[in-house]
Order: structure tokens, then C-alpha cells, then sequence
């Protein structure tokens, strides 16, 4: 049960084994939370990085609890306070931190392939949070496995993924993920905000969403962000809210144990109804305490004898 | 100096010839092309088993001086030529300053001849600055020695400038060479907008965007009557629209590059930045309607769009490389390799696409051809030698190819430029 | 990566079966009949023979104790060699379901050789809470210790080389119960 790699950069080139080895690692750590010492020495005196140039409170602080929980040394560097804003090159940045001896950087960045470029330049792992509108792989674990742990499986699950999913890194990443392991995957949106070619990735596409939630085990609601307003992808919020907010009333098409996803942080009463958000079948909060299982087992995956570039 | 090249094959589809022979080089011009020259006085180039063709013209390039010497110069672009067995070279007018004026011009011709290994013909702007609002002085430009004008690197968006400039240029029998593309929908565009984009996460250019202005330039040139050239052509659609242009018999020609016919946007799967250029990489639709476009003659040239980048502005994210690759060292090889090999052209229509539409269709007069008395601009090919290119096989001073490694057949041996031996160096 | 035979075999089921049967002995003997006890396996191998280990306690005479809680232990996140080799391996479940303050830990192993694991282990009972004592029983003792850690009970000692492996082959996990000694080919 391993996993032969020096990044994890996507979903989209893991195949299933590697994603299963990944998931079935979790439980170990999970396992750590309820215990009074939190902490394994697992990876002590490895330095890891948070090289964030996008804010970020969930994602950074949920990789810096899973690194500290593996007493691993954590430094934090977002853009806005550092030498990035001189102009520093991402490359440049990288070799600065290599030259530190960083073992593990863990990269948001604004654009898709920034964390290639430090993988094919840099010893260290590489690790994406986040790379503009291409992949986010440790959210996509995290809510494959939060979907595995309550539904005990994953083959042939109905999963709606609702939203924004042209600029979506979650939806790429749990699209890739989910349609290795088995599910059936839908997206639902406007035209404007689903990619015309996304029915290539095997996916379903529902412009409206009642039709999209019909009998569906799992409905994962993504942020919308309102300055998309401003590029004309869709008129405006009071419009999108009609169309696409996620209310208990229309969850009644879907099974009666239909569970709901978040990736955070909700615009509540834009893309999700607070009633939906705080009833009995939303599992936003379990998402955020398994995000930092899956966070420490990707760690730990990563945490070999380093592999040449 | 004489040169005697002995019994190559003479592919010389302009003097309707093709066979083996001899060709007498002398005073810089074709002195004999027949069977059996005797000249004790000349170098001589025994050329069994190997394609002698007119010197190939490549219509399309970048050479960066003045402005950016870090990523290519004169000198070091037409060594780069000459090593690609190419003869002469046309320079887009994008340096830095650019060349919308005359002293700018005079600057690389005389550049060109000091320092030149092959022959430099300028490009020069269509709108002052290329910004696309102002006619640039293109009566002054021809003087200086322009041979076309064109704002290469961009569009010229405002379609009543582009409609004056096609209409100005009728008095200098100037070529107008469009640059297609449709800057807002292009907008944050990075690579094809298809399946790979998507799975990527990069903004995509979408075909459209070349062929609306393709359409448009093509009205323009009807309304005018002006020669539009339509520069490096990517989509199946713009073959389409000047096919049947062409066939309304407008004044519009067009040229497209190697990258076009072997390469699609699948090719970017690692954001490696040599797959970046502008117009992108398109799918294999594209590729099949190039090449076919190239057979039926709709497309006339073949040229490279050799823009230099140095490593340091090309290993960056994706969306923050410069656009552009070099080309002048692969062109003959992929030409060879994907469309000679591969039965798409003829060694004569391959001819015809580097070297006798070219001269003919901007007055390059005296060359694209080996018959007696035209200048001795001379490639000589050994069609069945096999290589690839490392990184620092290239005499360019930029590396950014997405060739690199890649298995090439028909390699251009020798370069004789107005006379003389341009390649291999004389070291 | 060395290829290892068969060379012995160094205990039989029956060997097994009667060592195990001492070491419950031996440890209701030490602590007074089981009084405060618990047996804390690791995994894997050691997982089973402590489970043994308390069926013959509750079995033998002279057992006065009640349940004895059994916990199951997996050191490999505090082992100190992880991040030199290539591929992490696979953790497996670690579960100490009651309090171990205040207890008297049995700390139960399949084969002791350097200490290392052991001492993983004991790393991360200390990580639980603060037991009166940690005693350690191992079905097999191979010598060659790199730290200064010792049995309190030994089902058998024996001398070995660096370059010999000792395995544990047990019916609940490998189909039938035997020590092998094996060498290189």
C-alpha cells in the first residue's frame, strides 16, 4: 500500500488504487483526534511550508494543524507580507525555500500549473492548495472519503456537484475522483458556468436544478463568487438565488438521506439556505475535521526518501 | 569564388526541372545548371544522393534587434537561419523601437550587412507603434526597404484602419500580412480552448477568434482590392474561408508553420511553456485541414513565426510566459519528416511552399529558383540523414522549441547564400 | 534486496503452544494473579499472542482477576527510520479502549532483535497516559540489541546473525503456527 510519487499535484493522473491507497490511509489519524495527545512524531524535524499567494484561513490552517498533529517544524508565508511583492520569480521563491531545506511545500497559487513548475524545478514535495482553475486534490479526498465514511461506498452514488464549475478547482478535482472510484457524477449551473467540454470527464450536466436533483445520494454545493457578476456570466445574485439556491424545499427530490457537502466558506442564503446549512444533512463541519485526516495522510504518503526530480 | 556542386538532385520546380545534375555557382549568381560541369577553378561540393533546391525563404520571423538582443540579434538569427538552410529571412517589425520609421529600417539592413550570415529582408509596421490607430508612413518604409507591412503580435482591430491601410498599400504593390485575432474574445486566453484547457484549468483562445478576422480581412481585401497576406493560419475554418476566397479569385495569400501541421494542443499537458505561441496549438482536425490546404495550394507558404525567448522568460506559470517558439532550425525537418515522408507534398510543392511563393508573391526577384543567372542562394539537403536537436544543439540564442528531442529526417547540409558558403561556418 | 530460505525451524506448534502457556504463568506469578492488569499487543503478530496470552490466563488456575483489557497497539508512526525509506508503509489500527493510568501494562511482541520497535512503543503507551509499570513479553528472542531494552518474559532465547531472519508464522494469520529460522541463499 503505497503511493510512488513525489507531488501530489491533481486527481486527474492518480488511478484508483492510488486514490483508494490514500483514503484507507486516513483512519489511523483520524484516530488521533479523540485522543488527549493529538501528536505522533512521525514526521519530526521535517519543515513544511505554506507558500499561500491567495488568502486562505480553512485550507492553510487545516494543513498547519495535520503537519503539527505530525510534529512536523510549520512555516507560513502569504504573498502580501513577503518578498514575492518585490518581484521575486516563483521559482526564485522555490529555490530560496530549497535552499532552507523545506521537505514539504504546500502551494496555493492565483494560476493553473504554478505547483508544476516548483515540481519539475524543486526536491522538495510539492503539494496543491489550490491552483487557479485546475485542481484542489486534498479537498477532493477529503470529501471523497467524508462521502465513503457515511455512505460506506462510492460505486454508483449519485453525486451532484451545483455551482460555479468553470472556475471551480474542488469540482475538477472531485469530478476526477469521483468518476475513478465509480459514481455517477452530475453538475448542475448555468450555461455560463459549466464548460462546454466537461461532458468529456463522463459527467451529466443539468442546466435546471430541480430536474438535477432528482434521486441524487450526495449534493456538493460550491461558492459562487459575486464579482462574476461583473464578467456577465450571470445577471445577478437575486437571479442566481431563483435559480440555483439549494433549499430544503427542492432537497425533497433528492433521496431522503441525501447528504450535504460544502467546501466553505458559504455565502449563507446565496448558494445554500441557512435552514440547509445548519438541518441534519449537512456535513460541512465533519468535512473540516476529516479534511485534516486526509491532510495528515497525504503527508505522511509524501514523507519517503526523496525521489529524484 | 566558384562553386561546383556535382550530381545532386536539382529540384527546381519555378524552371519546371527536376533531376540530378550539376550547378556552376559563380560571381554570386547561377552560372550553368547541367549535366557533367568541368571547372578546375571551383570549390567542389559533391552532392551524390543528396536534394538541391533554390535557397529557402522563411517570410516570418522575429529577430529581436534593436531592443532585445538578450533573446536573439541579428547575427545570431541568421546563423540560426543559415544552420536551418534557410537563405533569407523577412523580419517582423515588433523590436523595440519598432519599425515604423525609416532610420529604424536603414538600422537593420545595414546591421543585416555587417553582421548578416543570410539575406535579411525588414517588415515594416502597418499603424504607428502597431497600435492599430494611425497608418504608419508606409510610402517612407518601402523606400527604406521594406517589403510588406505588419503589426505582427497584434491585431489591427479597427477595421476601418485595416480597410485604409489594404487601400494604401494598392500604390506600393505592399503586401499587408494579418496578424487574426479577435483581441476580446482572446482575452486571458492561454493555449486552444478545447478539451486540454479545461482539464487544465487555462483560459481558452477559441478558433473563432482567428477565423472571424480571417473572415473579416478577407471582405476588406475584396472591398479594396489590396493584397492581404494572412499570417501563420491554425484552424480547419480559415482554410475553409480562404479556399473559397481564393476561389472568388480575391488577392489574398497565406502562409502557416510547421508547429501547425505536427503538433496539437494535447502537446501542453505539463504546462511545459514551449507549447505556448499565439495563435496556439489547435487539435488534429486542424492539423488534416492544413495539410490538406497546403496540398491544393490554398495555403501558399511555409515559414516558421521564429519568436526568441530566453529560459528565465519562458520557466514561469503558464499564464505569465511570453507567447512564441523558434523555429528556424526545425522548419526543413518537419516539413521533410511530416509532409514530404508522409506523402502530403511532393520535394517540388514543399519547394514551391519555402522557397518559389515566397519571392514571387512579395518580388523577391532573382530568387526562388536555380536557373541560370538568378542569385546563388542554394540549400543543399541530405533527405535521408536522421537526428533530433538537444537544447544545446540550437545556434539560435534562445532554446524555447517544442522539438527538443524530437526524431527529424532530412538535414540541410550545406547554405550557399548570394555565393558564398553561409553554413557550415568556416571556423 | 536480499533473498532469505528456510534454513530450521525453530519452534513447532506444540513449542509455541506450551511457551505461551509459561509466559501466562510467569506474568499471573509476577503480578499478583492479574490484579490491575492489561495486555497491549503489536501489531500484527503480537497482536495474537496477546490475545493468547489471556485465554490461558483466564484458563490456568490461580487467576483472580476479572476481564483483562486487551489493546492493540501500531508503532509505525513513531518509528525513527520512516522517512529514510522509500515508500511510508501502511498504518494499522492502533485502539486502547480503557484508561491506562494506574494499570500494569503488558507490552506483548512476536520476535525482539534491536529494541527499536520496542522502544516505538513504549514512546507511544507514554502518549496514552501514565501506567504504574510496562513490563515486555516476546515470544522470541533473537539477541543483537541496539538499546538497552529487556524482556521481563521470554518464550525462547536464542543466538542469531545479522545476516539470518527470524520469522513468526501463526494460524490466525499465516494458516499454521511455527518459527522458521531463515538464512541468505
Amino acid at each position: 500500500m503505497t503511493l510512488q510519487r513525489k507531488d501530489l499535484l491533481g486527481l486527474e493522473h492518480l488511478d484508483a488504487k492510488e486514490i483508494e491507497t490514500i483514503l484507507n490511509t486516513v483512519p489511523p489519524f483520524k484516530s488521533l483526534f479523540t485522543r488527549s495527545i493529538k501528536k505522533v512524531p512521525t514526521l519530526r524535524g521535517k519543515t513544511v511550508v505554506n507558500l499561500f499567494y491567495e488568502p486562505s484561513t480553512r485550507t492553510r490552517t487545516s494543513f498547519e494543524i495535520a503537519s503539527k498533529r505530525l510534529s512536523a517544524d510549520v512555516v507560513n508565508i502569504s504573498v502580501a507580507s513577503s518578498s514575492v511583492v518585490k518581484g521575486e520569480s516563483l521559482i526564485d521563491t522555490g529555490k530560496t525555500l530549497e535552499a532552507m531545506k523545506a521537505d514539504i511545500i504546500i502551494i496555493r497559487h492565483g494560476l493553473a500549473g504554478a505547483p508544476a513548475v516548483l515540481a519539475r524545478n524543486l526536491h522538495a514535495s510539492i503539494i496543491n492548495a489550490g491552483d487557479g482553475f485546475h485542481e484542489h486534490p486534498s479537498q477532493g479526498l477529503l470529501d471523497l472519503y467524508t462521502i465513503r465514511e457515511k455512505k460506506k461506498r462510492l460505486k454508483g452514488l449519485k453525486v451532484l456537484l451545483v455551482g460555479d464549475i468553470l472556475h471551480s478547482r474542488v469540482a475538477k478535482s472531485n469530478i476526477w475522483g469521483l468518476t475513478k472510484l465509480g459514481a455517477e457524477v452530475r453538475v448542475s449551473g448555468p450555461p455560463t458556468l459549466i464548460p462546454s467540454r466537461i461532458t468529456d470527464l463522463g459527467v451529466k450536466v443539468f442546466y435546471n436544478l430541480d430536474e438535477a436533483l432528482k434521486d441524487v445520494d450526495v449534493v456538493n454545493i460550491l461558492r459562487i463568487q459575486l464579482e462574476r457578476q461583473q464578467e456577465n456570466l450571470f445577471p445577478s445574485v437575486h437571479e442566481y438565488i431563483e435559480l440555483y439556491q439549494v433549499t430544503a424545499n427542492r432537497l425533497r427530490a433528492a433521496k431522503p438521506d441525501v447528504m450535504i457537502m460544502h467546501p466553505g466558506p458559504m455565502n449563507r442564503g446565496i448558494e445554500i439556505s441557512s435552514e440547509v446549512a445548519d438541518g441534519p444533512n449537512a456535513v460541512i463541519y465533519e468535512q473540516v475535521t476529516n479534511g485534516i485526516a486526509v491532510r495528515m495522510a497525504i503527508l505522511y504518503l509524501l514523507s519517503g526518501k526523496k525521489k529524484a526530480i | 569564388m566558384k562553386i561546383l556542386i556535382k550530381g545532386g538532385k536539382v529540384v527546381d520546380p519555378a524552371a519546371k526541372f527536376e533531376g540530378v545534375t550539376d550547378v556552376l555557382v559563380a560571381d554570386g549568381r547561377i552560372a550553368e545548371v547541367k549535366a557533367n560541369i568541368k571547372d578546375p577553378d571551383a570549390l567542389v561540393i559533391d552532392a551524390r544522393g543528396k536534394i538541391v533546391v533554390p535557397g529557402l525563404i522563411d517570410i516570418h520571423t522575429h529577430l529581436r534587434e534593436p531592443g532585445h538582443e538578450e533573446e536573439e540579434t541579428i547575427a545570431s538569427g541568421t546563423k540560426a537561419a543559415a544552420h536551418g538552410g534557410v537563405t533569407s529571412i523577412f523580419c517582423m517589425p515588433n523590436t523595440h523601437p519598432p519599425l515604423d520609421n525609416a532610420p529604424a529600417v536603414e538600422f537593420v539592413l545595414l546591421k543585416a550587412q555587417k553582421e548578416g550570415h543570410v539575406n535579411v529582408f525588414p517588415i515594416g509596421c502597418i499603424t504607428k507603434n502597431s497600435a492599430g490607430e494611425e497608418l504608419a508612413e508606409i510610402g517612407v518604409l518601402k523606400k527604406a526597404g521594406v517589403i510588406a507591412v505588419s503589426d505582427d503580435g497584434s491585431p489591427v482591430m479597427n477595421s476601418q484602419v485595416m480597410r485604409r491601410a489594404l487601400q494604401y498599400t494598392k500604390m506600393f504593390n505592399l503586401p499587408v500580412i494579418s496578424h487574426c485575432e479577435d483581441k476580446n474574445l482572446t482575452k486571458g486566453g492561454a493555449m486552444n480552448d478545447g478539451h486540454t484547457s479545461m482539464v487544465l484549468g487555462l483560459r481558452g483562445i477559441p478558433k473563432q477568434a482567428e477565423e472571424i478576422m480571417v473572415s473579416r480581412d478577407i471582405m476588406l481585401a475584396e472591398l479594396t482590392g489590396g493584397h492581404l497576406h494572412i499570417a501563420h493560419v491554425s484552424t480547419a475554418g480559415s482554410v475553409e474561408l480562404i479556399r473559397q476566397a481564393k476561389a472568388r479569385k480575391t488577392n489574398v495569400t497565406a502562409e502557416t508553420c510547421p508547429h501547425y501541421f505536427s503538433l496539437t494542443d494535447e502537446e501542453v499537458k505539463n504546462y511545459g511553456t514551449n507549447t505556448k505561441m499565439n495563435p496556439p496549438l489547435r487539435s488534429a482536425e486542424d492539423i488534416e485541414a492544413i495539410k490538406i490546404g497546403l496540398a491544393d495550394g490554398t495555403i501558399d507558404c511555409i515559414c516558421t513565426d521564429h519568436a526568441p525567448h530566453t529560459e528565465e522568460e519562458k520557466n514561469k506559470e503558464y499564464d505569465l510566459a511570453p507567447f512564441g517558439i523558434i523555429g528556424l532550425e526545425t522548419m526543413l525537418g518537419i516539413t521533410i519528416t511530416e509532409l514530404i515522408e508522409k506523402k502530403v507534398l511532393t520535394w517540388a510543392q514543399a519547394v514551391e511552399k519555402l522557397a518559389v511563393n515566397p519571392a514571387r508573391i512579395f518580388g523577391l526577384a532573382g530568387r526562388g529558383t536555380l536557373k541560370p543567372g538568378s542569385i546563388a542562394d542554394i540549400t543543399i539537403i541530405d533527405p535521408e540523414r536522421e537526428y533530433s536537436f538537444s537544447e544545446k544543439d540550437f545556434v539560435s540564442k534562445s532554446k524555447n522549441s517544442p522539438f527538443i528531442g524530437r526524431k527529424l529526417k532530412g538535414f540541410p547540409e550545406t547554405t550557399i547564400v548570394g555565393g558564398r558558403i553561409a553554413w557550415p561556418l568556416k571556423e | 534486496m536480499e533473498k532469505y530460505t528456510e534454513k530450521k525451524i525453530v519452534m513447532s506448534k506444540d513449542e509455541i503452544s506450551q511457551a505461551i502457556k509459561r509466559l501466562a504463568r510467569e506474568i499471573a506469578d509476577k503480578n499478583e494473579g492479574g490484579k490491575d492488569l492489561a495486555i497491549v499487543g503489536v501489531q500484527t503478530r503480537g497482536v495474537f499472542i496477546a490475545k493468547r496470552i489471556i485465554d490461558e490466563l483466564k484458563n490456568a488456575g490461580g487467576y483472580k482477576g476479572g476481564e483483562i483489557p486487551l489493546g492493540v497497539i501500531d508503532i509505525t508512526l513513531y518509528r525513527d527510520d520512516v522517512s529514510s525509506m522509500e515508500t511510508p508503509p501502511q498504518v494499522k489500527e492502533t485502539d486502547i479502549p480503557f484508561d491506562l493510568t494506574g494499570k500494569k501494562i503488558v507490552l506483548v511482541d512476536d520476535v525482539l532483535y534491536t529494541g527499536r520497535s520496542i522502544r516505538a512503543a513504549l514512546d507511544e503507551l507514554m502518549d496514552f497516559g501514565r501506567p504504574e509499570n510496562i513490563q515486555l513479553a516476546v515470544l522470541v528472542d533473537r539477541g543483537l540489541r541496539e538499546l538497552p531494552i529487556e524482556p521481563n518474559f521470554t518464550g525462547k532465547k536464542m543466538d542469531t546473525s545479522k545476516r539470518e531472519l527470524i520469522s513468526v508464522e501463526l494460524e490466525e494469520v499465516d494458516g499454521a503456527d511455527r518459527v522458521v529460522l531463515m538464512g541468505e541463499e
